[in-house]
Protein backbone atom coordinates (compact mmCIF):
# COMPACT_ATOMS: atom_id res chain seq x y z
CA UNK A 1 0.00 0.00 0.00
CA UNK A 2 1.41 3.39 -0.91
CA UNK A 3 2.43 6.24 1.29
CA UNK A 4 -0.45 8.22 2.89
CA UNK A 5 -3.08 5.84 1.53
CA UNK A 6 -2.86 3.44 4.44
CA UNK A 7 -4.66 4.83 7.49
CA UNK A 8 -3.63 2.38 10.20
CA UNK A 9 -0.08 1.48 11.12
CA UNK A 10 0.73 -1.39 13.44
CA UNK A 11 3.63 -1.31 15.90
CA UNK A 12 5.76 -4.12 17.26
CA UNK A 13 5.24 -3.06 20.86
CA UNK A 14 3.39 -0.55 22.97
CA UNK A 15 2.54 0.52 26.49
CA UNK A 16 0.29 3.00 28.23
CA UNK A 17 -3.23 4.15 27.44
CA UNK A 18 -5.14 4.96 24.27
CA UNK A 19 -4.88 8.64 23.30
CA UNK A 20 -6.18 10.88 20.52
CA UNK A 21 -4.34 14.12 19.69
CA UNK A 22 -2.65 16.12 16.96
CA UNK A 23 0.54 14.64 15.53
CA UNK A 24 3.84 16.55 15.56
CA UNK A 25 6.03 14.76 13.05
CA UNK A 26 9.69 14.96 12.03
CA UNK A 27 12.36 12.69 10.68
CA UNK A 28 14.56 13.32 13.70
CA UNK A 29 15.31 11.71 17.04
CA UNK A 30 14.14 12.29 20.58
CA UNK A 31 15.84 12.91 23.88
CA UNK A 32 14.19 14.83 26.70
CA UNK A 33 17.60 16.06 27.88
CA UNK A 34 19.14 16.97 24.56
CA UNK A 35 16.19 18.34 22.67
CA UNK A 36 13.67 19.94 25.02
CA UNK A 37 13.16 23.01 27.13
CA UNK A 38 10.98 21.16 29.57
CA UNK A 39 9.88 24.28 31.42
CA UNK A 40 8.66 26.08 28.29
CA UNK A 41 7.43 22.84 26.72
CA UNK A 42 9.21 23.37 23.40
CA UNK A 43 11.92 21.70 21.36
CA UNK A 44 14.98 23.82 22.15
CA UNK A 45 17.93 22.27 20.39
CA UNK A 46 18.64 24.51 17.41
CA UNK A 47 19.58 21.59 15.15
CA UNK A 48 16.36 19.68 15.84
CA UNK A 49 13.84 19.73 13.01
CA UNK A 50 11.12 20.71 15.49
CA UNK A 51 13.14 23.51 17.13
CA UNK A 52 10.79 26.10 18.58
CA UNK A 53 7.70 23.87 18.33
CA UNK A 54 5.55 23.15 21.38
CA UNK A 55 5.26 19.45 22.13
CA UNK A 56 2.66 19.79 24.90
CA UNK A 57 -0.34 17.57 24.28
CA UNK A 58 0.93 16.41 20.89
CA UNK A 59 1.56 12.90 19.64
CA UNK A 60 5.24 13.01 18.78
CA UNK A 61 6.01 10.93 15.71
CA UNK A 62 9.77 10.66 15.41
CA UNK A 63 12.48 8.42 14.11
CA UNK A 64 14.19 7.05 17.19
CA UNK A 65 15.58 7.57 20.64
CA UNK A 66 18.79 9.51 20.99
CA UNK A 67 21.26 10.38 23.64
CA UNK A 68 21.48 9.61 27.30
CA UNK A 69 19.57 8.02 30.10
CA UNK A 70 17.90 11.10 31.60
CA UNK A 71 14.66 10.63 29.71
CA UNK A 72 13.94 7.67 31.99
CA UNK A 73 13.30 10.16 34.83
CA UNK A 74 12.24 13.15 32.78
CA UNK A 75 9.04 11.70 31.32
CA UNK A 76 7.81 11.17 34.88
CA UNK A 77 8.78 14.70 35.90
CA UNK A 78 7.11 16.17 32.81
CA UNK A 79 3.93 14.19 33.42
CA UNK A 80 3.60 15.33 37.03
CA UNK A 81 3.90 18.97 35.92
CA UNK A 82 1.50 18.38 33.04
CA UNK A 83 3.94 19.72 30.44
CA UNK A 84 4.37 16.68 28.26
CA UNK A 85 3.46 15.13 24.95
CA UNK A 86 0.34 13.00 24.66
CA UNK A 87 2.33 10.05 23.30
CA UNK A 88 5.54 8.99 21.63
CA UNK A 89 5.46 7.09 18.35
CA UNK A 90 8.92 5.99 17.24
CA UNK A 91 10.33 3.99 14.40
CA UNK A 92 12.80 2.60 16.93
CA UNK A 93 12.72 2.82 20.72
CA UNK A 94 15.77 2.29 22.86
CA UNK A 95 15.56 0.88 26.40
CA UNK A 96 15.63 4.33 27.99
CA UNK A 97 12.41 5.39 26.31
CA UNK A 98 10.76 2.14 27.37
CA UNK A 99 11.97 2.50 30.95
CA UNK A 100 10.83 6.12 31.09
CA UNK A 101 7.42 5.30 29.66
CA UNK A 102 7.05 2.47 32.17
CA UNK A 103 7.82 4.74 35.14
CA UNK A 104 5.54 7.52 33.91
CA UNK A 105 2.78 5.22 32.67
CA UNK A 106 3.16 7.08 29.41
CA UNK A 107 1.80 6.08 26.02
CA UNK A 108 4.43 4.86 23.56
CA UNK A 109 4.45 2.55 20.57
CA UNK A 110 7.37 1.65 18.31
CA UNK A 111 8.54 -0.62 15.51
CA UNK A 112 6.77 -0.32 12.16
CA UNK A 113 7.13 -1.96 8.79
CA UNK A 114 7.40 1.50 7.23
CA UNK A 115 8.97 4.84 8.14
CA UNK A 116 6.24 6.17 10.40
CA UNK A 117 7.56 9.74 10.12
CA UNK A 118 6.74 9.62 6.42
CA UNK A 119 3.45 7.81 6.84
CA UNK A 120 1.82 10.30 9.23
CA UNK A 121 1.36 13.89 8.11
CA UNK A 122 2.38 16.66 10.48
CA UNK A 123 -0.75 18.11 12.05
CA UNK A 124 -2.90 15.06 11.43
CA UNK A 125 -5.37 14.03 14.09
CA UNK A 126 -4.33 10.57 15.22
CA UNK A 127 -5.37 7.82 17.57
CA UNK A 128 -2.65 5.82 19.32
CA UNK A 129 -3.75 2.57 20.95
CA UNK A 130 -1.09 0.55 22.76
CA UNK A 131 -3.75 -1.59 24.47
CA UNK A 132 -4.90 -3.28 21.28
CA UNK A 133 -3.76 -6.82 20.51
CA UNK A 134 -1.58 -5.17 17.88
CA UNK A 135 -0.67 -1.65 19.03
CA UNK A 136 -1.34 0.91 16.33
CA UNK A 137 -1.54 4.52 15.25
CA UNK A 138 -4.18 5.66 12.82
CA UNK A 139 -5.28 8.92 11.28
CA UNK A 140 -8.82 9.82 12.35
CA UNK B 1 8.74 -13.33 30.90
CA UNK B 2 9.56 -16.56 32.66
CA UNK B 3 9.78 -15.85 36.40
CA UNK B 4 11.56 -17.84 39.11
CA UNK B 5 9.88 -18.63 42.42
CA UNK B 6 11.66 -15.69 44.05
CA UNK B 7 10.67 -13.32 41.27
CA UNK B 8 7.06 -14.40 41.58
CA UNK B 9 7.25 -13.82 45.32
CA UNK B 10 8.60 -10.32 44.71
CA UNK B 11 5.74 -9.71 42.34
CA UNK B 12 3.25 -10.79 45.02
CA UNK B 13 4.76 -8.27 47.42
CA UNK B 14 6.38 -10.77 49.77
CA UNK B 15 9.58 -8.68 49.79
CA UNK B 16 7.78 -5.40 50.38
CA UNK B 17 6.16 -2.80 48.15
CA UNK B 18 9.36 -1.28 46.77
CA UNK B 19 10.71 -4.57 45.43
CA UNK B 20 7.22 -5.31 44.16
CA UNK B 21 7.23 -2.04 42.22
CA UNK B 22 10.77 -2.75 41.00
CA UNK B 23 10.04 -6.19 39.59
CA UNK B 24 6.80 -5.00 37.99
CA UNK B 25 8.71 -2.15 36.36
CA UNK B 26 11.32 -4.58 35.08
CA UNK B 27 8.67 -6.96 33.73
CA UNK B 28 6.99 -4.12 31.81
CA UNK B 29 10.33 -3.14 30.32
CA UNK B 30 11.33 -6.73 29.64
CA UNK B 31 8.01 -7.57 27.98
CA UNK B 32 8.26 -4.54 25.69
CA UNK B 33 11.82 -5.40 24.67
CA UNK B 34 11.34 -9.13 24.29
CA UNK B 35 13.20 -10.47 27.34
CA UNK B 36 12.63 -14.16 27.98
CA UNK B 37 13.69 -14.02 31.64
CA UNK B 38 15.91 -12.23 34.13
CA UNK B 39 19.68 -12.33 34.51
CA UNK B 40 21.40 -11.75 37.89
CA UNK B 41 23.58 -8.63 38.09
CA UNK B 42 26.50 -7.87 40.37
CA UNK B 43 26.40 -4.07 40.37
CA UNK B 44 24.05 -1.22 39.54
CA UNK B 45 24.85 2.41 38.69
CA UNK B 46 22.12 5.06 38.92
CA UNK B 47 21.90 8.30 36.98
CA UNK B 48 19.72 10.57 39.10
CA UNK B 49 20.69 14.22 39.11
CA UNK B 50 17.87 16.41 40.36
CA UNK B 51 17.48 18.29 37.11
CA UNK B 52 16.32 14.97 35.66
CA UNK B 53 14.42 13.83 38.73
CA UNK B 54 12.67 17.14 39.34
CA UNK B 55 10.68 17.62 42.50
CA UNK B 56 8.38 14.81 41.43
CA UNK B 57 11.25 12.34 41.20
CA UNK B 58 12.72 13.38 44.54
CA UNK B 59 9.34 12.99 46.23
CA UNK B 60 8.97 9.60 44.58
CA UNK B 61 12.31 8.52 46.08
CA UNK B 62 11.41 9.93 49.48
CA UNK B 63 8.19 7.94 49.47
CA UNK B 64 10.16 4.73 49.14
CA UNK B 65 12.90 5.86 51.53
CA UNK B 66 10.31 6.05 54.30
CA UNK B 67 9.79 2.27 54.24
CA UNK B 68 11.25 0.00 56.91
CA UNK B 69 14.96 -0.66 56.40
CA UNK B 70 14.51 -4.30 55.41
CA UNK B 71 12.09 -3.32 52.66
CA UNK B 72 14.05 -0.49 51.11
CA UNK B 73 17.70 -1.55 50.91
CA UNK B 74 19.35 -2.51 47.63
CA UNK B 75 20.59 -6.10 47.29
CA UNK B 76 23.72 -5.59 45.16
CA UNK B 77 26.31 -2.79 45.31
CA UNK B 78 24.60 0.24 43.80
CA UNK B 79 26.46 3.46 43.05
CA UNK B 80 25.60 6.83 41.56
CA UNK B 81 26.37 8.95 38.52
CA UNK B 82 27.33 12.63 39.03
CA UNK B 83 25.08 14.87 41.07
CA UNK B 84 23.72 18.23 40.02
CA UNK B 85 26.16 20.28 42.04
CA UNK B 86 29.46 20.47 43.84
CA UNK B 87 28.23 21.85 47.14
CA UNK B 88 31.60 23.48 47.82
CA UNK B 89 31.44 25.50 44.60
CA UNK B 90 27.70 26.02 44.15
CA UNK B 91 27.81 29.68 45.09
CA UNK B 92 30.56 30.34 42.57
CA UNK B 93 28.44 28.69 39.87
CA UNK B 94 25.45 30.81 40.98
CA UNK B 95 23.33 27.75 41.58
CA UNK B 96 20.23 28.53 43.61
CA UNK B 97 19.44 27.31 47.16
CA UNK B 98 16.43 25.35 45.91
CA UNK B 99 18.71 23.29 43.67
CA UNK B 100 20.97 22.41 46.57
CA UNK B 101 17.99 21.61 48.78
CA UNK B 102 16.64 19.24 46.16
CA UNK B 103 20.06 17.61 45.84
CA UNK B 104 20.32 17.12 49.60
CA UNK B 105 16.89 15.52 49.70
CA UNK B 106 17.75 13.17 46.83
CA UNK B 107 21.03 12.18 48.51
CA UNK B 108 19.27 11.46 51.81
CA UNK B 109 16.70 9.30 50.04
CA UNK B 110 19.31 7.32 48.11
CA UNK B 111 21.36 6.79 51.26
CA UNK B 112 18.27 5.44 52.99
CA UNK B 113 17.95 2.95 50.13
CA UNK B 114 21.52 1.78 50.74
CA UNK B 115 22.96 3.40 47.62
CA UNK B 116 26.62 4.42 47.71
CA UNK B 117 26.91 8.05 46.62
CA UNK B 118 29.97 7.73 44.43
CA UNK B 119 28.78 10.53 42.10
CA UNK B 120 30.88 9.50 39.15
CA UNK B 121 30.54 8.67 35.48
CA UNK B 122 34.05 7.16 35.38
CA UNK B 123 33.47 4.34 37.85
CA UNK B 124 35.27 2.05 35.40
CA UNK B 125 38.41 4.11 36.01
CA UNK B 126 37.99 4.70 39.73
CA UNK B 127 35.61 2.35 41.58
CA UNK B 128 35.41 -1.25 40.35
CA UNK B 129 35.67 -2.00 36.63
CA UNK B 130 33.57 -5.03 35.66
CA UNK B 131 35.23 -8.06 34.10
CA UNK B 132 34.49 -9.73 30.80
CA UNK B 133 31.14 -11.49 30.82
CA UNK B 134 29.96 -9.86 34.05
CA UNK B 135 26.29 -8.86 33.91
CA UNK B 136 25.69 -5.40 35.37
CA UNK B 137 23.00 -2.72 35.29
CA UNK B 138 24.67 0.59 34.56
CA UNK B 139 23.25 4.00 33.88
CA UNK B 140 25.08 6.80 32.04
CA UNK B 141 25.58 5.83 28.44
CA UNK B 142 29.32 6.54 28.64
CA UNK B 143 29.67 4.06 31.47
CA UNK B 144 27.68 1.41 29.63
CA UNK B 145 29.53 1.66 26.35
CA UNK B 146 32.97 1.65 27.98
CA UNK B 147 32.18 -1.30 30.22
CA UNK B 148 30.54 -3.29 27.41
CA UNK B 149 33.24 -2.56 24.86
CA UNK B 150 36.53 -2.17 26.71
CA UNK B 151 35.83 -4.37 29.74
CA UNK B 152 33.65 -6.92 27.93
CA UNK B 153 30.91 -6.62 30.55
CA UNK B 154 27.22 -6.89 29.73
CA UNK B 155 24.78 -4.07 30.31
CA UNK B 156 22.01 -2.24 28.55
CA UNK B 157 21.38 1.45 29.04
CA UNK B 158 19.66 1.38 32.40
CA UNK B 159 17.97 4.66 33.21
CA UNK B 160 17.65 5.67 36.86
CA UNK B 161 14.39 3.84 37.64
CA UNK B 162 15.62 0.63 36.01
CA UNK B 163 19.08 0.76 37.58
CA UNK B 164 17.47 1.27 40.97
CA UNK B 165 15.15 -1.63 40.24
CA UNK B 166 18.14 -3.82 39.40
CA UNK B 167 19.81 -2.83 42.66
CA UNK B 168 16.66 -3.76 44.57
CA UNK B 169 15.94 -7.07 42.84
CA UNK B 170 19.52 -8.08 42.02
CA UNK B 171 18.61 -8.81 38.42
CA UNK B 172 17.60 -7.23 35.14
CA UNK B 173 15.58 -8.35 32.12
CA UNK B 174 17.71 -10.41 29.75
CA UNK B 175 17.55 -8.55 26.44
CA UNK B 176 19.91 -6.55 24.25
CA UNK B 177 23.56 -6.65 25.27
CA UNK B 178 23.12 -9.43 27.80
CA UNK B 179 22.68 -11.76 24.79
CA UNK B 180 25.55 -13.15 22.69
CA UNK B 181 23.72 -12.59 19.41
CA UNK B 182 23.29 -8.85 20.05
CA UNK B 183 27.02 -8.34 20.53
CA UNK B 184 28.07 -9.11 16.97
CA UNK B 185 29.08 -6.24 14.71
CA UNK B 186 26.48 -4.70 12.43
CA UNK B 187 28.73 -2.30 10.52
CA UNK B 188 32.44 -1.98 9.85
CA UNK B 189 34.35 1.30 9.99
CA UNK B 190 37.70 1.49 8.25
CA UNK B 191 39.93 4.24 9.62
CA UNK B 192 42.62 5.87 7.53
CA UNK B 193 43.54 8.32 10.30
CA UNK B 194 43.92 7.38 13.96
CA UNK B 195 42.97 10.29 16.23
CA UNK B 196 45.63 11.86 18.48
CA UNK B 197 43.86 14.36 20.72
CA UNK B 198 41.10 13.35 23.12
CA UNK B 199 38.78 15.74 21.29
CA UNK B 200 39.54 13.89 18.06
CA UNK B 201 38.60 10.58 19.64
CA UNK B 202 35.33 12.24 20.62
CA UNK B 203 35.00 13.54 17.06
CA UNK B 204 35.46 10.03 15.72
CA UNK B 205 32.84 8.80 18.18
CA UNK B 206 30.44 11.44 16.93
CA UNK B 207 30.96 10.48 13.30
CA UNK B 208 30.57 6.77 13.94
CA UNK B 209 27.56 7.49 16.15
CA UNK B 210 25.86 9.34 13.36
CA UNK B 211 26.60 6.50 10.95
CA UNK B 212 25.25 3.90 13.35
CA UNK B 213 22.40 5.98 14.69
CA UNK B 214 20.56 3.34 16.64
CA UNK B 215 20.78 1.34 19.86
CA UNK B 216 20.87 -1.98 18.01
CA UNK B 217 23.92 -1.03 15.95
CA UNK B 218 27.40 -2.32 16.89
CA UNK B 219 30.26 -0.74 14.97
CA UNK B 220 33.54 -2.60 14.52
CA UNK B 221 36.58 -0.43 13.81
CA UNK B 222 39.61 -1.52 11.83
CA UNK B 223 42.73 0.42 10.96
CA UNK B 224 43.55 1.88 14.37
CA UNK B 225 47.33 2.12 14.21
CA UNK B 226 48.05 1.77 17.94
CA UNK B 227 46.36 0.68 21.15
CA UNK B 228 44.30 3.65 22.39
CA UNK B 229 44.50 4.56 26.06
CA UNK B 230 41.61 4.50 28.53
CA UNK B 231 40.96 8.24 28.30
CA UNK B 232 40.92 8.07 24.51
CA UNK B 233 38.42 5.22 24.54
CA UNK B 234 36.44 7.05 27.22
CA UNK B 235 35.97 10.08 24.95
CA UNK B 236 35.35 7.90 21.90
CA UNK B 237 32.72 5.80 23.65
CA UNK B 238 30.98 8.72 25.35
CA UNK B 239 30.56 10.53 22.04
CA UNK B 240 29.54 7.38 20.18
CA UNK B 241 26.84 6.71 22.76
CA UNK B 242 25.73 10.33 22.80
CA UNK B 243 25.48 10.88 19.05
CA UNK B 244 24.31 7.41 18.13
CA UNK B 245 22.59 5.90 21.18
CA UNK B 246 25.14 3.11 20.70
CA UNK B 247 26.01 0.83 23.65
CA UNK B 248 28.78 -1.40 22.29
CA UNK B 249 31.69 -1.08 19.87
CA UNK B 250 34.58 -3.30 18.90
CA UNK B 251 38.08 -2.35 17.78
CA UNK B 252 39.85 -5.17 16.00
CA UNK B 253 42.90 -6.27 17.93
CA UNK B 254 42.10 -4.01 20.88
CA UNK B 255 38.79 -4.69 22.61
CA UNK B 256 38.41 -8.10 24.25
CA UNK B 257 35.66 -9.61 22.11
CA UNK B 258 37.36 -8.62 18.84
CA UNK B 259 40.92 -9.84 19.09
CA UNK B 260 40.29 -10.77 15.45
CA UNK B 261 37.73 -8.88 13.43
CA UNK B 262 36.27 -12.23 12.36
CA UNK B 263 35.32 -12.91 15.99
CA UNK B 264 32.56 -10.30 15.84
CA UNK B 265 31.46 -10.61 12.20
CA UNK B 266 28.27 -12.65 11.86
CA UNK B 267 27.78 -15.21 9.14
CA UNK B 268 25.77 -14.06 6.16
CA UNK B 269 25.90 -11.08 3.84
CA UNK B 270 28.82 -8.67 4.11
CA UNK B 271 28.27 -5.88 6.60
CA UNK B 272 27.93 -2.26 5.48
CA UNK B 273 31.39 -0.69 5.48
CA UNK B 274 32.30 2.98 5.89
CA UNK B 275 35.62 4.75 5.52
CA UNK B 276 36.59 7.61 7.83
CA UNK B 277 39.66 9.77 7.37
CA UNK B 278 41.13 13.10 8.35
CA UNK B 279 38.80 15.00 6.02
CA UNK B 280 35.81 13.61 7.88
CA UNK B 281 37.25 14.50 11.28
CA UNK B 282 37.91 18.05 10.10
CA UNK B 283 34.43 18.44 8.64
CA UNK B 284 32.82 17.28 11.88
CA UNK B 285 34.89 19.66 14.01
CA UNK B 286 34.02 22.58 11.77
CA UNK B 287 30.31 22.08 12.49
CA UNK B 288 30.98 23.27 16.04
CA UNK B 289 33.23 26.22 15.30
CA UNK B 290 32.34 28.12 12.22
CA UNK B 291 30.25 30.97 13.54
CA UNK B 292 31.46 31.39 17.12
CA UNK B 293 34.10 34.10 17.48
CA UNK B 294 34.27 34.26 21.22
CA UNK B 295 33.36 32.07 24.17
CA UNK B 296 32.33 32.93 27.71
CA UNK B 297 33.71 29.88 29.44
CA UNK B 298 35.75 26.74 29.01
CA UNK B 299 34.49 23.44 30.38
CA UNK B 300 36.30 20.14 30.79
CA UNK B 301 33.61 17.62 31.67
CA UNK B 302 31.47 14.84 30.20
CA UNK B 303 33.00 12.50 31.12
CA UNK B 304 34.63 13.56 34.40
CA UNK B 305 38.39 13.93 34.07
CA UNK B 306 40.78 11.20 35.09
CA UNK B 307 43.86 11.92 37.19
CA UNK B 308 45.95 11.91 34.03
CA UNK B 309 43.70 14.43 32.29
CA UNK B 310 43.90 16.65 35.37
CA UNK B 311 47.69 16.38 35.27
CA UNK B 312 47.76 17.35 31.59
CA UNK B 313 45.49 20.31 32.24
CA UNK B 314 47.60 21.49 35.18
CA UNK B 315 50.67 21.35 32.94
CA UNK B 316 49.00 23.40 30.22
CA UNK B 317 47.96 26.05 32.76
CA UNK B 318 51.28 26.38 34.58
CA UNK B 319 52.42 29.98 34.40
CA UNK B 320 49.24 31.03 32.56
CA UNK B 321 46.09 32.89 33.61
CA UNK B 322 42.61 32.01 32.49
CA UNK B 323 40.71 35.25 31.93
CA UNK B 324 37.30 33.64 31.65
CA UNK B 325 35.81 30.86 33.80
CA UNK B 326 37.62 27.57 33.24
CA UNK B 327 35.89 24.63 34.89
CA UNK B 328 37.56 21.24 35.31
CA UNK B 329 35.15 18.59 36.52
CA UNK B 330 36.39 15.38 38.08
CA UNK B 331 35.11 12.63 40.35
CA UNK B 332 35.07 12.56 44.16
CA UNK B 333 37.56 9.70 43.92
CA UNK B 334 40.08 11.62 41.75
CA UNK B 335 39.71 15.01 43.46
CA UNK B 336 41.48 14.05 46.71
CA UNK B 337 44.45 12.79 44.70
CA UNK B 338 44.47 16.05 42.75
CA UNK B 339 44.50 17.93 46.03
CA UNK B 340 47.22 15.73 47.53
CA UNK B 341 49.39 15.87 44.42
CA UNK B 342 49.07 19.62 43.97
CA UNK B 343 47.11 19.49 40.69
CA UNK B 344 44.11 21.34 42.11
CA UNK B 345 46.36 24.10 43.41
CA UNK B 346 48.11 24.46 40.05
CA UNK B 347 44.82 24.65 38.10
CA UNK B 348 43.30 27.11 40.56
CA UNK B 349 46.47 29.25 40.68
CA UNK B 350 45.90 29.80 36.97
CA UNK B 351 42.35 30.93 37.56
CA UNK B 352 40.61 27.61 36.92
CA UNK B 353 38.02 25.97 39.15
CA UNK B 354 38.13 22.29 40.01
CA UNK B 355 34.69 20.77 40.54
CA UNK B 356 34.00 17.37 42.04
CA UNK B 357 31.10 14.93 41.89
CA UNK B 358 29.03 16.78 39.30
CA UNK B 359 28.91 16.97 35.53
CA UNK B 360 28.38 20.25 33.74
CA UNK B 361 25.34 19.35 31.70
CA UNK B 362 23.68 17.54 34.61
CA UNK B 363 23.94 20.61 36.87
CA UNK B 364 21.17 22.97 35.83
CA UNK B 365 23.15 24.15 32.83
CA UNK B 366 20.37 26.41 31.56
CA UNK B 367 19.98 28.18 34.89
CA UNK B 368 23.76 28.54 35.24
CA UNK B 369 23.91 30.10 31.78
CA UNK B 370 21.22 32.61 32.64
CA UNK B 371 22.71 33.48 36.03
CA UNK B 372 26.26 33.89 34.72
CA UNK B 373 25.58 35.29 31.26
CA UNK B 374 27.22 32.27 29.65
CA UNK B 375 26.54 31.60 26.00
CA UNK B 376 29.62 30.57 24.03
CA UNK B 377 31.28 27.49 25.50
CA UNK B 378 34.54 25.82 24.50
CA UNK B 379 35.23 22.23 25.44
CA UNK B 380 37.24 19.24 24.34
CA UNK B 381 34.26 16.95 24.90
CA UNK B 382 32.34 15.98 21.77
CA UNK B 383 29.64 14.58 24.04
CA UNK B 384 29.21 17.94 25.71
CA UNK B 385 28.92 19.85 22.43
CA UNK B 386 26.22 17.41 21.36
CA UNK B 387 24.17 17.99 24.50
CA UNK B 388 24.71 21.56 25.53
CA UNK B 389 23.15 23.33 22.53
CA UNK B 390 19.73 22.32 23.83
CA UNK B 391 20.46 24.26 27.02
CA UNK B 392 21.00 27.49 25.09
CA UNK B 393 24.78 27.41 24.71
CA UNK B 394 26.77 27.80 21.50
CA UNK B 395 29.49 25.16 21.82
CA UNK B 396 32.88 24.98 20.16
CA UNK B 397 34.85 21.74 20.03
CA UNK B 398 38.58 22.30 20.52
CA UNK B 399 41.50 20.33 21.89
CA UNK B 400 42.41 20.71 25.56
CA UNK B 401 45.38 22.93 24.69
CA UNK B 402 43.27 25.11 22.37
CA UNK B 403 40.66 25.46 25.13
CA UNK B 404 43.39 26.67 27.49
CA UNK B 405 44.64 29.10 24.85
CA UNK B 406 41.10 30.44 24.42
CA UNK B 407 40.65 30.84 28.18
CA UNK B 408 43.94 32.73 28.46
CA UNK B 409 42.96 34.95 25.51
CA UNK B 410 39.83 36.05 27.37
CA UNK B 411 37.60 33.79 25.31
CA UNK B 412 38.63 35.16 21.92
CA UNK B 413 38.96 32.41 19.37
CA UNK B 414 41.90 33.96 17.60
CA UNK B 415 42.91 33.04 14.10
CA UNK B 416 45.85 31.17 15.52
CA UNK B 417 43.65 29.02 17.71
CA UNK B 418 41.14 28.32 14.96
CA UNK B 419 43.87 27.56 12.44
CA UNK B 420 44.97 24.71 14.68
CA UNK B 421 41.35 23.61 14.84
CA UNK B 422 41.13 23.33 11.08
CA UNK B 423 44.37 21.44 10.70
Amino acid sequence: MGRMTQKIFYAAAGMGRKVCATALVASDGFSARYDLDRIAGVFSRPEHKLAGESYVGRVLVLDGAKGGVATAWMLHEMKVRGVMPAALVLNRANPIMVQGAALADFTMISGFDCDITKAIANGAEVEVDPTAARPFIRVV
Amino acid sequence: MKLSDEEQAMRRGEFGPLRQWAIEHQIRVGDYLGAADFVPVTQAHIMADTESLGRAGVEWLEHWAALAAAQRQVRVPTITDPRGTDFAQAQKLKQQPWMLDLERRAIAAFEALGVLMTDTCINYQTIMPPVRGEHVAYGDTGVVIYCNSVCGARSNFEGGPSALSAGLTGRTPRYGYHLDAQRQATLVVELSATPRELSDWGTLGGIVGRLAGDYSQVPALVGVDRVPGPDELKHFGAALASFGSVALFHIAGVTPEAMRLADVIPEGPALPTHEIGEVDLRAFRSRYANDVGEVDLVVFSAPQLSLMEMQTLAGLLDGRTAKIPLLAVTSPQVKPDCDRLGLTARIEAAGGTVLSGMCFYQSYAREMAEANGWHGLATNSAKLVNIIGGYGYRPVLLSMSQCVEAACAGGKLTANIMLKQKN
